[in-house]
């Protein structure tokens, strides 16, 4: 039980307390680019769930296995004078790459069964790839040394609050039809104060302990 | 009425267009619509049902307000009385030397002595809030050639309502022009904003000068008296706490507690909900669907006070709803028609996602006592999402019944 409890309340912190979009304000290009219709953002949303939750613990194999200062005595022969061996400053590169195959499978996969989805995130598929939200829970899974399991609910967590954050911006910018925003204004401007103003709704979460 | 009927006609044609003061139409609309409701008529669809407009349900609103308002200016005086006479102290500033010019001295039990000392503190606050806000709302509607709404002025009431008495003049002045600027003008004015301009403002103010909207020493109009309100007190010995303290639960029934000035009273709160679900103006659907998920989120709580450490788990529901701005904000705030969800179904399930919040907030997040502002504002995020599932699922099930005949 303790550890069920554990993984849930992981869970929670990832998509309220520390919502990636608005307490990070990581993943920001899509969030504000794709956030126009709700169906097309629940599309997106569901890719970065997809998509972290893959890429999170996979990067968490490369990082304990391969990287870390003294990972790589597991190998046969070797292995015993790669002790002093510390890779951790191929970091960056590496989780990109993994990031990249896992965006590319996804994106094949959207395009054999939802083609009519693929059209609606165009470029943004892709994208993910370079999306900071993606690559900054892989980061903050080293830096907080989250385990395989322990990443893999992080990092679903973390995609289901920057989905959750994407889809309200949508309906919110959908009901703005009925709007006179001030011309200046329209579009980006007016999307960032909303974006402002959703973060402090967030903020009710802020100095939760769990 | 006939001579200001005649009045305001001979000096419409300054404000026609093409006339120097073709700008200052707004003005002239809105004194005009204040004594006579509006001669134009509907030519196209859809078609009015009934004679209530704008103007007269933000009315009803603020006439539903009227008993916080009333309970602001007895209470706040009241609780600085009586701070007075426990500490023995004497006030000092502008306030006193009217009080005392008056010759009402400073009697907690003085009926008139409490009304106006409240007044006195609540009339400056009201003023800043209605000259910021109204300066900002003139200017837009001057620049944008809107009409003035009158929004602004159920915002106006509500501002002064739900801060605490020692705020400083400035940081009210710069929350209501932050609330109904950023929250309300740049979205288009009133009926076409997001966010509740008035909580807005508080919440702003809230996370931008904490040190005077919120701890012990800001609640009571009393220069260097501090003593916690009841929901600090629950926060950190729970219903113990409730249960010792100076105050009855009928005393934080009625109103007589330290707070934020209108919020006190539950009593008035009620009053208000009366007036706005008779008349239809406030959801009925929102307060019953808040109370339902607040008072399921307590017994819940409740339920699992013994393996927490955390004695705000325990306290029962009859508390929560009369401590704080529970009832304030689930009567006017939450009801809110243009920030809340706008489908009959949507109003079910965001009251009810509020009511939750608003104690989870209260219980579980050690950093805030009080949780109904940031909850109410939480889902004013999430309304347009509820309305647009809502929508769907109806589009969904009539195709599916129309399938079924064809």
């Amino acid at each position: 039980m303790p550890e069920l409890e554990h993984y849930l309340s992981l869970a929670v912190k990832a998509v309220f307390v520390e919502n990636m979009a608005l307490a990070f304000f990581l993943g920001m290009c899509s969030f504000l680019a794709v956030s126009r219709k709700v169906e097309t953002s629940v599309g997106l949303g569901l890719a970065v769930v997809f998509v972290l939750t893959i890429t999170c613990p996979l990067n968490c194999l490369v990082y304990n296995y391969l990287l870390k200062g003294g990972a790589l005595t597991w190998l046969p022969v070797v292995g015993p004078r790669m002790a002093e061996v510390d890779l951790s400053f191929l970091g960056f590169i590496s989780y990109i790459g993994t990031i990249a195959a896992t965006v590319q499978v996804v994106e094949m996969v959207i395009d054999r069964y939802a083609p009519a989805l693929y059209g609606a995130l165009g470029v943004f598929l892709p994208l993910i790839a370079v999306n900071c939200a993606i690559l900054g829970a892989s980061l903050f899974m080293v830096e907080r040394d989250y385990r395989v399991g322990e990443s893999a609910v992080f990092g679903f967590g973390s995609g289901l609050g920057f989905a959750l954050a994407i889809v309200a911006l949508a309906a919110i910018r959908e009901r703005m039809r009925y709007s006179n925003v001030p011309v200046g204004l329209r579009g980006l401007g007016i999307t960032f104060i909303i974006t402002g103003l959703m973060a402090i709704g967030f903020m009710a979460f802020a100095g939760i302990q769990l | 009425m006939r001579l200001l009927r005649k009045f305001l006609d001979s000096q419409e044609k300054h404000f026609q267009e093409g006339r120097p003061l073709a700008r200052m139409h707004p003005l002239f609309e809105a004194a005009d619509t204040l004594f006579y409701s509006p001669d134009k008529v509907t030519r196209t669809a859809p078609y009015v049902r009934d004679g209530l407009d704008l103007k007269r349900m933000m009315s009803v609103v603020v006439v539903a307000l009227m008993p916080c308002v009333f309970m602001a200016l007895y209470n706040t005086g009241y609780q600085a009385n009586a701070a007075l006479m426990r500490t023995g102290m004497t006030p000092e500033g502008w306030r006193a030397e009217v009080v005392n010019w008056l010759g009402l001295g400073f009697a907690a039990d003085s009926f008139l002595s409490c009304l106006v000392h409240g007044t006195l503190y609540f009339l400056p606050i009201f003023v800043v809030t209605f000259a910021a806000g109204g300066a900002i709302e003139v200017l837009f509607a001057i620049v944008r050639r809107h009409e003035i709404n009158e929004g602004f002025f159920v915002t106006g009431f509500l501002i002064p309502l739900i801060v605490p008495p020692t705020i400083p003049l400035w940081q009210i002045a710069l929350g209501t022009a932050f609330g109904v600027l950023l929250g309300k003008e740049v979205f288009g004015g009133t009926g076409m904003n997001i966010f509740n301009p008035a909580l807005v403002t508080r919440v702003f103010l809230f996370f931008a000068y904490p040190a005077e909207i919120s701890g012990d020493a800001v609640w009571v109009a009393v220069d260097g008296y501090s003593g916690p309100t009841l929901m600090a007190k629950a926060m950190v010995d729970g219903q113990n706490a409730l249960a010792q303290s100076d105050w009855s639960w009928w005393d934080a029934f009625l109103g007589f507690v330290p707070g934020s000035m209108g919020e006190t009273s539950t009593l008035f709160c009620l009053l208000g909900a009366v007036l706005l679900i008779v008349t239809q103006v406030g959801s009925w659907r929102t307060m019953l669907s808040l109370l339902l998920g607040s008072l399921l989120t307590t017994l819940l709580l409740n339920a699992l006070a013994d393996k927490v450490n955390n004695p705000y788990f325990a306290v029962p529901f009859w508390w929560h709803f009369v401590i704080g701005g529970w009832a304030f904000g689930a009567v006017f705030m939450a009801t809110d028609p243009v920030s809340s969800a706008q489908s009959e179904i949507g109003k079910y399930i965001y009251g009810f996602l509020i009511g939750v919040m608003a104690i989870l907030i209260r219980v579980v997040n050690p950093a805030y006592p009080e949780g109904m502002m940031l909850a109410i504002l939480f889902m004013n995020v999430f309304a347009p999402v509820i309305d647009h599932y809502v929508v769907r699922a109806n589009i969904k099930r009539r195709l599916a019944r129309n399938a079924a005949i064809i």
